[in-house]
């Protein structure tokens, strides 16, 4: 045996006992992911568990009146989920069939040369961080909507950041989309075209209830992620929590309010403190039950093709 | 058949016309109803390419507007300066400074664990109900907001770990964030080297860490190496998780340890931008042209090596 003079016994001991070793240490790097979730679940429950000692649950949840941060101080949530709802809703609002549509069309009607132009073009999209979606909100569309609406739009309003969100959420959408649609198997398609089928009616009528799953699910996901949406809220849409969805004034939604505190002077122990991780908990468990719903859809109602 | 043609078409199967007659009013009705087909389709693939090129034509008028905004304000000294209440003196250098030692750290403690996380998903563990737990687990956290890492960050590395808000709280912080992208496309990778590599060395008596270690790994090493410049590219561009945990927001001076204060290029951003002067605007615009050109250099590097590296394997 070449190299250091060990017997072949000792060599395939030190292997074992490295390999044990490693096994460890890479069980504990893969484990460390169930730490993480488990450190967020504990942290928010802490803090929210604090937050509910002096707040009750009923005024924070079906409360209108927001104001956490003067006195007298009220801390019912719902305008901050007024602001986010609004802001979700006009981002899927826009989101939604632009994603669907330019997915079908990439898929259905479009030679290859331009789906390989455009999709580098959507992951490009996709790419661009949320502030500078912000920037063009606040630079670009705000003022183009004052000068085509008039002055009832208010510098900060809730339509814009909803349309640079919306265009954020676009790409996801028409990704997720266009790996449903990709996934109808031809036969599906050539047997509408069989039957004298229009490719219109093929699209609408075929491939996209084959893949509806899998499209409905990318709309929750769409959604879940506008919900989440921090940047371009906070610049564009401004910090004025109220009830009510009139997109043209501004508004503050749940994200927009935990950066507000966090750029003040806060100290730890504070209610102002504590209800970030308040506002914090909503938004983590309605991503939650928004994301697992779309994994649920996903599995359970995919269509089985052969 | 729809609408009137129906009609017209179950009178002309029902009747006891002769079969040609029958035929020409089939045909009759068919021909307009197939017209409007036709037409609805073509409106369609229109609306349809609308979308498409919607997406197209948005990224080119937003990269022109903030050109055209910032261009001019990119120079040197612009890159060299500490941001400054006045517009005219005011510039980058502590955010690039931040953004690069944060990039550092965060790269320091991300990749051994999300790869290590990989190496162990994709090549030790059974299809047991554990790795079925952590397999759904990274899923749900790829799809966390990011500002609630933030929390978490600002909660244990800030003030349970006391270290602050330092460049270290900030990268632990990013690392858990893109943890799931990494650990996703490690996975990818390591899932497309050939089973014959590893049998073949297992056939000539290796452990089951010497093949990964001397064969899995490196082959799988230029996917794993896109997955995570593409992860850092992500990180480089994150704001929100970096508020919370401190990162500041006027900085004039640049790090000198992992436990000194920063902030970064999306931050700086940000705080021109939320200014209501208009030279600030104009910063901001430049601030952004520098993130783009330092995301597309990232993006453009791990692009390169992911085409380079394709042809030279030989499975």
């Amino acid at each position: 045996m070449a190299g250091f003079p060990l017997k072949q016994e000792t060599h395939i001991a030190v292997a074992k006992a490295e390999e044990a070793v490693v096994k460890k240490l890479l069980f504990a790097c893969a484990a460390f992911c169930i730490a993480i979730t488990a450190g967020i679940v504990l942290v928010l429950l802490e803090e929210t568990g604090q937050f509910f000692a002096t707040v009750p649950v009923s005024e924070f949840l079906f409360g209108t009146t927001w104001t956490p941060l003067l006195d007298p101080r009220h801390f019912g949530v719902l305008p901050l989920v007024c602001g986010t709802l609004l802001i979700s809703v006009g981002a899927g609002i826009v989101g939604i069939p632009a994603g669907l549509g330019a997915a079908i069309f990439l898929n259905d009607y479009a030679p290859e040369w331009f789906r390989n132009l455009v999709k580098p073009v959507l992951e490009i999209l996709a790419g661009i961080p949320t502030v500078v979606y912000g920037y063009f909100a606040v630079e670009t569309i705000t003022p183009f909507m004052r000068s085509v609406i008039g002055e009832d739009v208010e510098v900060f309003n809730a339509a814009s950041a909803a349309i640079v969100v919306g265009i954020m959420i676009l790409p996801t959408i028409a990704s997720l989309c266009d790996d449903a649609l990709r996934a109808v198997p031809r036969s599906l398609r050539d047997g509408g075209y069989a039957l004298g089928a229009t490719k219109f009616e093929v699209s609408t009528q075929v491939a996209v209830p084959a893949a509806l799953s899998g499209i409905i699910a990318s709309f929750i996901l769409g959604i879940s992620r506008a919900f989440g949406e921090t940047m371009a809220v906070t610049l564009a849409a401004g910090s004025t929590p109220r009830m009510g969805f009139n997109p043209f004034v501004s508004v503050q939604t749940l994200t927009a309010y935990i950066v507000q505190v966090s750029l003040g002077d806060t100290p730890a122990g504070t209610i102002e403190y504590k209800s970030i991780f308040a506002v914090g908990m909503l938004l983590f468990v309605t991503t939650l039950v928004f994301n697992l719903i779309a994994h649920y859809l996903v599995k359970k109602f995919r269509s089985v093709y052969e | 058949m729809n609408g009137a043609n129906g009609i017209v078409l179950a009178d002309a199967i029902t009747t006891t016309k002769p079969k040609a007659l029958r035929d020409e009013a089939v045909r009759a009705a068919w021909k307009p109803a197939l017209v409007r087909r036709k037409i609805s389709g073509e409106a369609f693939k229109f609306l349809t390419f609308g979308a498409t090129i919607a997406s197209v034509l948005i990224l080119g008028f937003l990269l022109w507007t903030v050109a055209g905004n910032g261009a001019s304000w990119v120079t040197w000294d612009f890159l060299n300066n500490f941001p400054s209440r006045f517009a005219a003196k005011a510039g980058l250098k502590s955010a690039l400074f931040g953004s690069a030692w944060l990039a550092a750290f965060t790269a320091l403690f991300a990749i051994p664990t999300g790869v290590g996380a990989a190496v162990y998903l994709e090549e030790f563990a059974q299809d047991t109900k554990l790795r079925k737990i952590i397999d759904i687990n990274i899923s749900n956290l790829a799809g966390v907001p990011s500002i609630i890492y933030g929390m978490l960050g600002l909660a244990v590395f800030v003030r349970f770990l006391g270290f602050g808000r330092s460049v270290l709280a900030g990268a632990l912080t990013m690392s858990i964030l893109i943890l799931p992208i990494i650990i996703v496309a490690a996975r990818e990778a390591l899932k497309a080297v050939p089973q014959s590599i590893r049998h073949a060395a297992y056939g000539l008596g290796a452990t089951r860490w010497q093949t990964i270690r001397a064969h899995v790994l490196p082959a799988a090493m230029p996917g794993i190496m896109t997955g995570v410049i593409l992860s850092m590219s992500r990180a480089t561009g994150e704001t929100a998780p970096l508020i919370l945990i401190g990162a500041l927001n006027f900085v004039a001076f640049t790090p000198e340890g992992p436990l000194d204060s920063f902030t970064v290029l999306p931050i700086q951003i940000f705080n021109w931008a939320s200014r209501p002067q208009d030279d600030f605007h104009s910063l901001a615009a430049a601030g952004i042209l520098v993130l783009l050109a330092v995301l597309i250099a990232t993006n453009a590097i791990a692009i390169a090596i992911r085409y380079r590296y394709q042809g030279k394997i030989r499975w």
